[in-house]
């Protein structure tokens, strides 16, 4: 026996490892089959020994040849062997062979049970572990029977290791063997709320599954998984917890309602993102996906928060985006079609900007907008101020401003000229009548021209017959100007029964064009001379005066609260003293009317609004204005349009091609089209001055990372030109060489090169060659485009680097360095030392780029930090290879500490009272943006959240990956008071704000 | 629920295979050649997921290794990729900045891994400091299993 002990011993040390075995099997390319046969052969001896290190070793073998394909079902038995012995490593091995390569019909599966039975119970908690992984892929119904009840145990254990493993294997123990079920769901259940968030977590899985195949036997969960999903901060567990909702949802359309709320501030959150996503080329496909959900959406609030992301999200920079504006148009005149909304304002000023900026979309625009003009009684029905009726504001300014453009001015007249119009809001009845005469005068123009006299006479009459209404309104606007425009007529008429012709005189009101002008156009207009700007023209106003400018009190340096509160101290009795006043002035103002029936209406929008009964119509079709365009066919027209401009641009680059077999450098030739290739369909008029500057984002594949781990972005393009007038300069004499020479050197060793010391330097390798393959350019472009630190770790900042190899060579070991400061230091790999460099794990061949994660410790977070650093490499061509070295700086700003987190109003409140947070303000200088886009732009670049938006002011709110709590109030007047508890941090991030907005 | 899960080289050589459903050897060789033609074959700016049969495909690519999940049609396609990427996170931490090599020679230990982050084709632990803890562990516990086994104390010398 000892002999045997012995032989084997010797024999092992003999023995082929799994590691011999890969590193043969990659040396024998050519006859691999034939080795792996010899191998098999003597594993087949290795497993008739005793030994049981030498069968696990076997085993293990086994196990890699048959991810290769091979069969080893033969050594079922023998695996079977290695999983009951009682050390943990061969054990473990048994157990991975095992699920790798038995299956339900494999017979040997019966002999386990009491092994795994065995196992289950074992005092030692990764043997149960490794029992219960393996059984889970090759448990079978005669398996799940016997151990069902072992593995139900096993779920009140008291290891959350052993509890989670025990509950997700629960799973396949039901799909096996579904009597278990019953028996097993009550403790199942109590897993919901396992204090050991793994375990709950597996808990969801498991019920998630089961739920998807007959959600009614769930329903009586919904509460506790309420309660998970507005409790839970775990995103994985919310992913499949809202998918649960989405089964149940159907069965109990009550949990709809209850979900609305906690599902759209998730919703917010991916809105936000999308802000920054969008690109010429996906936009309108974002958009349509937009238009579906707000189709669907259930609830104003939702539904209006989907309108102005769309609007944000087309107009932001410029309409930079948009390529077919009759799309957009289109757009905007589908979402006038939303009932309640609260943005009709915010809708018609894009159709006043887009038809007045983009001069090629007015045919277009007006046709649009005469036929909602036409179809106004659609909208009227809400009117609430700042209601959808806003729109036919934009409308008719656009029907009457282009009136050349209509198709049929004299029905659109008509439908501007309508009784019903009598129940607008004044201000959109003013421009009706303003706007009718313009129409008036096109309309008189065509007419005249014509030579039916009576039909202008007609047209005059018409005016003369429907202005009279909106002398009469209450409006002192619209009274005014339908008095002025209807005496107007009057004497038009009179001159018209004369016979005169007076189209021209009457279109002369209304000559010139309106031209859009450029927020910054007053800095061209030059100063008059003897005209003093800074001089006063009256004396100073005393300081008091400035009252209504100063902060809300919650953002206040000194207690405002003092004197707001002598505000409300004023006792009952002056109240109703002061009302009854009022009261009285009120009855004896002739332009006072009381308490109108619309009036009324405008108080009811608040809370109770749920209870008025409604009755739902089921429309299974959507609701068509005729003559309306729907946005769709634009999204397809455009892709044929691209297509087609595709098309030819590959042909006009085939022949390009042909021209230039020299090849200079690089191109994308393969893939789709590029951002740059996409042409707009009708350009936008831009008037600021100069453009703004495109804002250079992760291309959407690279966003996804940003999504899913926080990290800092950095690019680094290595680009390498070869050089196209070689020849030209192999001719030029020394002088010229010896400048190359300089130049080149210059980029081998660029860090110390004071250009002095060239000469000396010089290691004559390269140098010496004489005609140089190629003069190697390299450029290094390196973009902190989305730093975000570590949510989990507080001293952690995760830099993902994207290398992309825009040259011809394959590019090598290429490493990474830092130059460690104090406060933050790259995380090496263990036993390397300070001053190693990180060694990038891949190569990078011709035009492929790859992302390497880099980890920092960093300290303190309360001030940026820029960090310099090299990247060497190797850049290895057919016949040689280079050394290059390339220096570059990171910049950590303080944003990237702060991690965009929601938070609620009084949660918010809450903390700016605590008075542990200290202030600072900022005011922005020149920033001519919509105040939406403003705060879009601060929540995309600086990682804020807003908390609530109140007309001119929004409060904002963001936390550092250190706690550090930062608010800001924003109005409208450019100005940011912020608060946070630690003033360093905060003045920083201000700063990075102010140069954010600095750039635009 | 995950159906099965595919490491493989962009030269087509498979490196890790998990099967979270009994699949006869036969089918399973069949899925994955199928399966390896079809993702090779896209073009790196194509989208990551695709349908295939009755599942739906989510691939993503790490240097020269593609990592592909075939999850039911009910499943999140992103928190698949998700998946993925935690479980590259998971092996980059463990093999400190993991390369395709690491993954060939260590098969087993990225079984390990692989075991310890998902079970049964569900995701076991959300959290990378417990499933990095529960592997060191039991790699501990393989060490002291092997370390008083020398060779000389087999043969009884020592």
């Amino acid at each position: 026996m000892a002999l045997k002990i012995v032989k084997g011993s010797i024999d092992r040390m003999f023995d082929k490892n799994l590691q011999d075995l890969v590193r043969g099997i990659r040396n024998h390319k050519e006859d691999e089959a034939k080795y792996i046969s010899t191998c098999i052969d003597e594993i087949k001896q290795e497993l008739k020994q005793d030994n049981i290190a030498v069968k696990a070793n076997a085993v293990c073998k086994l196990t890699y040849l048959q991810m290769l394909g091979y069969d080893v079902s033969w050594a079922a038995f023998n695996i079977v062997e290695v999983m009951s012995s009682s050390k943990f490593t061969y054990k473990r091995i048994g157990y991975l062979a095992a699920s790798q390569c038995f299956h339900e019909s494999t017979d040997v599966i019966m002999l386990t049970t009491n092994q795994i039975r065995k196992d289950l119970s074992s005092p030692n908690q990764y043997d149960t572990g490794v029992a219960l992984t393996g059984l889970s892929c090759f448990v079978t119904p005669d398996l799940a029977r016997d151990l069902a009840n072992d593995i139900m145990t096993l779920m009140s254990h008291t290891k959350p290791y052993i509890r989670k493993k025990a509950v997700l294997i629960m799973y396949k123990v039901f799909l096996k063997y579904p009597e278990s079920l019953r028996p097993a769901f009550p403790r199942l259940k109590e897993k919901l709320e396992d204090p050991d968030p793994g375990v709950q977590s597996a808990a969801v899985n498991v019920i998630c599954e089961l739920a998807r195949r007959n959600p009614k036997n769930y329903l009586s969960l919904a509460p506790l998984f309420f309660k998970l999903m507005t409790s839970s901060t775990n995103n994985w567990v919310l992913i499949k917890i809202i998918k649960l909702f989405g089964a149940l949802t159907p069965l109990e359309p009550r949990l709809g309602k209850k979900l609305i709320e906690p599902l759209t501030n998730l919703i917010h959150r991916a809105l936000d993102l999308l802000y920054g996503m969008v690109s010429k080329k996906n936009l309108m496909e974002i958009v349509k996906k937009l238009m579906l959900h707000v189709d669907k959406a259930e609830g104003t609030t939702y539904r209006d928060e989907l309108l102005t992301k769309i609007i944000d999200i087309c107009s932001q920079s410029n309409y930079q985006y948009i390529t077919n504006f009759e799309w957009y148009i289109s757009i905007l005149v589908e979402l006038t079609r939303l009932e309640g909304t609260r943005h009709g304002h915010l809708i018609a000023s894009q159709m006043l900007d887009v038809a007045i900026r983009v001069k090629a979309i007015r045919i277009f625009a007006v046709a649009q907008m005469a036929t909602l003009l036409d179809n106004a009684h659609l909208l009227t029905g809400n009117m609430q101020r700042n209601g959808i009726c806003e729109v036919l504001y934009a409308a008719a300014w656009i029907c009457g401003e282009f009136s050349e453009h209509l198709e049929n001015p004299m029905q659109t007249l008509e439908a501007m000229l309508r009784p019903k119009v009598a129940t607008l809001p004044g201000h959109i009845q003013a421009v009706y009548v303003q706007n009718a005469a313009k129409l008036f005068s096109t309309v008189l123009k065509s007419q005249e021209g014509s030579t039916e006299g009576t039909a202008a006479q007609e047209t005059s009459q018409l005016m003369i017959d429907r202005l009279p209404l909106f002398v009469q309104s209450a409006n002192l606007e619209v009274q005014e100007r339908a008095s002025c425009i209807l005496q107007l007529v009057k004497y038009i008429q009179k001159l018209q029964q004369k016979e005169v012709e007076v189209a021209e005189e009457v279109s002369a009101l209304f000559a010139g064009e309106l031209n859009p002008v450029a927020p910054k156009a007053q800095k061209k207009v030059p100063v008059p001379e003897g005209l003093d700007l800074d001089a006063w023209i009256n004396e100073p106003p005393s300081e008091s005066e400035s009252e209504d400018e100063q902060p809300k009190a919650i953002f206040a340096k000194e207690e405002p609260k003092h004197s707001r509160s002598r505000h409300t101290e004023v006792d009952e009795k002056e109240l109703a003293r002061r009302r009854e006043a009022r009261k009285q002035e009120q009855a004896n103002n002739p332009f006072y009317i009381k308490a109108s029936p619309s009036s009324q209406k405008v108080y009811q929008e608040s809370p109770g609004v749920e209870h008025i009964p409604v009755v739902q119509i089921d429309l299974t079709v959507p609701l068509k204005v005729p003559g309306l365009p729907m946005s769709d066919q634009y999204l397809k027209l455009e892709e044929e349009r691209r297509q087609k401009e595709r098309a030819d641009k590959k042909k006009k680059e085939k022949k390009k091609r042909k021209e230039k077999r020299s090849g200079r450098g690089r191109r994308h030739d393969s893939g789709p089209e590029s951002e740059e290739d996409i042409t707009p369909a009708h350009m936008v008029d831009i008037v600021t001055e100069e453009m703004p500057e495109t804002y250079i984002l992760p291309t959407p594949d690279n966003r996804l990372l940003t999504m899913s781990s926080t990290s800092i972005f950095l690019f680094f393009f290595i680009e390498q030109k070869s050089s196209k007038h070689k020849k030209k300069k192999q001719k030029k004499e020394k002088e010229e060489k010896e400048k190359k020479k300089k130049k080149k050197h210059h980029h081998h060793h660029r860090h110390h090169s004071d250009g002095g010391a060239d000469e000396s330097v010089q290691n004559g390798t390269v140098e010496d060659e004489e005609p140089l393959p190629v003069s190697m350019c390299l450029t290094l472009n390196h973009k902190v485009c989305d730093i975000q630190g570590n949510l989990q770790d507080g001293s952690q900042v995760v830099v993902s680097v994207i290398f992309e190899n825009k040259c011809d060579s394959l590019l090598k070991s290429m490493e990474f360095n830092v130059l460690d400061s104090l406060n933050s230091k790259l995380q090496r790999p263990e036993g390397s030392g300070p001053h190693d460099g990180f060694t990038v794990p891949f190569q990078l061949p011709p035009g492929v780029s790859n992302e390497a994660r880099l980890v920092f410790t960093v300290q303190s977070i309360v001030m940026p930090q820029k960090m310099k650093g090299t990247l060497t490499f190797i850049v290895k061509n057919e016949d040689s290879s280079i050394h290059e070295k390339l220096d570059f700086k990171l910049h950590f700003t303080c944003t990237s500490y702060l991690i965009t987190t929601p938070c609620y109003s009084d949660a918010f409140a809450k903390l700016l009272e605590s008075g542990d947070l200290k202030c600072s303000s900022v005011r922005l200088e020149e920033v001519n943006m919509p105040f939406h886009h403003l705060l879009a732009r601060i929540c995309f670049h600086h990682h804020f959240s807003v908390v609530e938006r109140i007309d001119s002011c929004a409060s904002m709110y963001s936390r550092s990956i250190q706690g550090h709590h930062v608010c800001l109030l924003v109005k409208t007047t450019v100005s940011i008071d912020a608060k946070c508890d630690e003033p360093t941090l905060l003045g920083n991030v201000l700063d990075e704000i102010k140069q954010t907005f600095s750039q635009c | 629920m995950m159906r099965f899960m595919l490491l493989f080289s962009r030269q087509g050589k498979l490196r890790l295979q998990k099967w979270y459903t009994a699949t006869a050897e036969r089918d399973k060789k069949k899925m994955v050649r199928d399966l390896m033609q079809i993702v090779l074959a896209r073009k790196p700016k194509m989208c990551s997921f695709l349908e295939w049969r009755d599942l739906k495909i989510v691939y993503k690519r790490y240097a020269s290794l593609y990592f592909c999940c075939a999850v039911e049609e009910q499943d999140n396609e992103l928190i698949t990729l998700e998946v993925i990427h935690r479980f590259v996170e998971l092996l980059d931490k463990y093999f400190g900045s993991v390369c395709e090599l690491d993954i060939i020679f260590n098969f087993e230990k990225a079984y390990f891994i692989l075991d310890e982050f998902l079970m049964g084709g569900e995701i076991q632990d959300t959290s990378k400091k417990s499933v990095l803890k529960a592997i060191e562990q039991s790699d501990l516990l393989q060490e002291e299993d092997e370390s008083p086994r020398s060779v000389l104390e087999e043969m009884g010398l020592a």
